[in-house]
């Protein structure tokens, strides 16, 4: 066959990868080296061959899965792949990263009274101020407060053996020492299991009832994050369920904020606080994340509708974790009663219900995660 | 297996038509993925719902290529000692006990450490294992159980197939063996992990690949009895339950039918079986309620 009746397929596979890479797949050199490799060793003619190689080399997570056999039956057949729109500014939703720079530009004109009576106000009264009508310089000023807490999370018995004073004998430690000494027996060395530290799973509500709250207990969920970032997970709840962990990792609070900003599709949305919850339970909570672990829900516990699949799903979370709290940003207030129906419904199965409003009742919260 | 028979496996199909043989019925999707694992020589990365076969594929590839498999069970603080290899204290002291006598009390140090940091004295785990006597299949099980610092350990591995001891060298493998790496997804795995394999997402398995999943691994199954099985598994799956069956569960659902002598499936006999798919009261209770849709 010559070159001419059968065109070089080369420029059609690394179309399709870039098409791949525009649909949102991070295909990156490395997985076309492979996907080229793989079609090498394949039938093309066959489709599902065709259709394989590049699902196994250029996908890497099954969210992947949608867009690849979207964007594989546009480009391979025949029908056009739907271009993004360059140039065009998508619409928005309002994002958490727009309320990281709306501090700037909304309160220009009050601005310096409140520079004046930050400096006035004491930090033990800020302490105590709700998050959710602190003005733009209190929040500020905030923010550098969040940076001096020092969470401590608890620990938990782990499997591995560290040396101990008293314990199980430590054989290949004992044998090193006398093997140093000669072969002379010596003192015994002992080991029993080490600690470490216990998971924590915060899931933040950023429906739009908890608008005022969610920029700043993200920021409090990072500094969370950032003290045991291997052990501390965070979701947030609203129509739909994110996970921001992998942003809130970042040490720069700005930019983790900016990420999960950019993650959160739902943010000031509506909530389905039961299905959320679900979703996490299912494709997380159950599989490990929430076992033996600190879960904290952030919510108002506004649920639209029936609560009774909040309240199950809630028997759910207790019987995996170690300790359920509930933190409720209006709990505090004088004169709350939790009589909203999500509240009422997730309430009996919730080890506490704490206050969530102010620096103070978040101190208070991270001095029970110590003690769980 | 040797050079001559991967030479034969030419293409995925033959491949699925090798693990028919021993009863594992593999689709287009995971003969396509086991096939270029053997042929590009790239681990192979397989994440999906808890009973849909992933651990079992690696299973079934070492029994159909006839090659051996070495298994290591991943969790929390998981570390190279227990991956890896390990020295035999015990051993090397008796070692050393004996020099010392068949020398009369004197002991060349320097010669004496030569002869402890040698391959007799050397516990190889199971990656060490699978690096020596390959070529084999090495499972990688639940990764996702493990911590990140163990995936950076592993990466050496998958791209060099080959470790270094500190005390005696590095240790490459003659052939690669063939690695299968299973993931629950109970937490994300390292991107430069998942760059290094082949990908491949497993969902349940259709119907009729059930149904024939389900006569080829009992013998005597009626064709009945398979249907009915596998269509209410079929139906339990869309019912949103905490833990929906995996192809195990309907494996067991149908022993136990057989074991009570049954050769069709009904209301009272599903009730009294359920405990063999369902795990959860909570899941027994909603079903028992609406038996008569499963069934229908």
């Amino acid at each position: 066959m010559t070159a001419s009746a059968r065109p070089d397929p080369l420029p059609g596979l690394v179309g399709f990868a870039s098409a791949l890479r525009q649909a949102g797949l991070g295909c990156d050199a490395h997985r076309v080296q492979a996907y080229l490799t793989a079609v090498e060793r394949l039938d093309v003619g066959d489709p599902a061959q065709l259709y394989w190689a590049g699902r196994l080399t250029l996908c890497a997570d099954p969210d992947d899965l949608p867009r690849y056999d979207e964007a594989f039956a546009a480009w391979f057949g025949g029908t056009e792949l739907r271009p993004r729109q360059r140039g065009v500014p998508q619409p928005r939703q309002p994002k958490l990263a727009a309320l990281v720079t709306q501090s700037g530009g909304e309160g220009e004109t009050e601005e310096e009274g409140e520079q004046v009576s930050v400096a006035a106000s004491d930090v033990e009264v800020l302490r105590d101020r709700d998050l959710g009508e602190l003005s733009s310089a209190e929040r500020r000023h905030l923010r550098e407060l969040f940076a001096k807490l020092d969470p401590v999370l608890p620990l938990r018995s782990s499997l591995r053996y560290r040396s101990a004073k008293r314990g199980k004998l430590d054989q290949a430690r004992t044998l090193r020492a006398m093997v140093a000494r000669g072969g002379e027996p010596g003192a015994l060395s002992y080991a029993k299991h080490g600690r470490s530290p216990r998971r924590v799973v915060f899931l933040v509500d950023v429906s739009g009832s908890m608008k005022p709250y969610a920029d700043s207990l993200l920021r409090f969920v990072h500094v969370v994050v950032r003290s045991a970032p291997q052990r501390v997970e965070a979701f947030t709840l609203g129509t739909r369920l994110t996970r921001v962990s992998r942003q809130l990792r970042q040490r720069d609070p700005e930019r983790a904020m900016l990420a999960a900003g950019e993650a959160v599709a739902d943010f000031a949305g509506g909530t389905r606080l039961g299905e959320t919850m679900r979703g996490f339970l299912d494709r997380w909570g159950q599989r490990g994340l929430a076992r033996r672990a600190i879960v904290v829900v952030f919510s108002d516990g506004w649920e639209r509708g029936d609560a009774t699949l909040l309240g199950e799903q809630t028997a759910r979370l207790r019987r995996l974790a170690h300790r359920v709290f509930w933190v409720n940003p209006h709990a505090g207030r004088e004169g709350y009663a939790p009589v909203q129906s999500g509240i009422a419904a997730a309430l009996p199965h919730v080890d506490r219900l704490l206050a969530g409003h102010s620096l103070a009742t978040l101190e208070r919260l991270l001095r029970e995660i110590r003690d769980a | 297996m040797t050079d001559e028979t991967a030479e034969k496996l030419d293409s995925p199909e033959k491949l699925a038509q090798v693990l028919e043989g021993i009863g594992y019925l593999a689709d287009t999707g995971v003969a396509t993925a086991a096939f270029l694992a053997l042929r590009m020589r790239r681990p192979l990365f397989c994440e999906g719902e808890p009973g849909t076969g992933k651990t079992s594929l690696a299973v079934a590839l070492a029994e159909g290529l006839g090659l051996p498999l070495i298994r290591l069970q991943c969790h929390e603080g998981i570390d190279a000692a227990q991956a890896l290899y390990e020295w035999d204290f015990p051993r090397q002291l008796l070692h050393l006990r004996a020099l010392e006598a068949a020398g009369g009390g004197q002991l060349d140090a320097e010669v004496a450490e030569q002869s402890l940091y040698t391959e007799r004295f050397l516990l190889a785990r199971p990656l060490l294992k699978a690096l020596t006597s390959a070529p084999c299949v090495l499972l990688v099980d639940e990764i996702d159980r493990a911590d990140d610092e163990f995936e950076a350990f592993l990466l050496q591995l998958l791209d060099e197939n080959a470790v270094t001891i500190p005390e005696y060298g590095e240790v490459k493998a003659r052939t690669p063996p063939l690695v299968v790496l299973t993931s629950n997804r109970t937490r994300e795995v390292h991107d430069a992990l998942k760059r290094r394999c082949l990908y491949h997402w497993l969902e349940h398995p259709g119907l009729q690949r059930e149904i024939a999943i389900l006569r080829s691994r009992i013998p005597g199954i009626g064709e009945r009895l398979a249907e009915q099985v596998a269509e209410s598994v079929h139906r339990l799956r869309a019912m949103e339950l905490l833990k929906p069956p995996g192809v195990a569960e309907t494996l067991d659902w149908a022993r136990a039918l057989r074991t009570l002598g049954r050769d069709g499936l009904d209301a009272e006999v599903a009730a009294a079986t359920l405990g063999a798919v369902l795990k959860y009261s909570e899941d027994l209770d909603r079903v028992k309620a609406q038996l008569d849709t499963l069934l229908a």
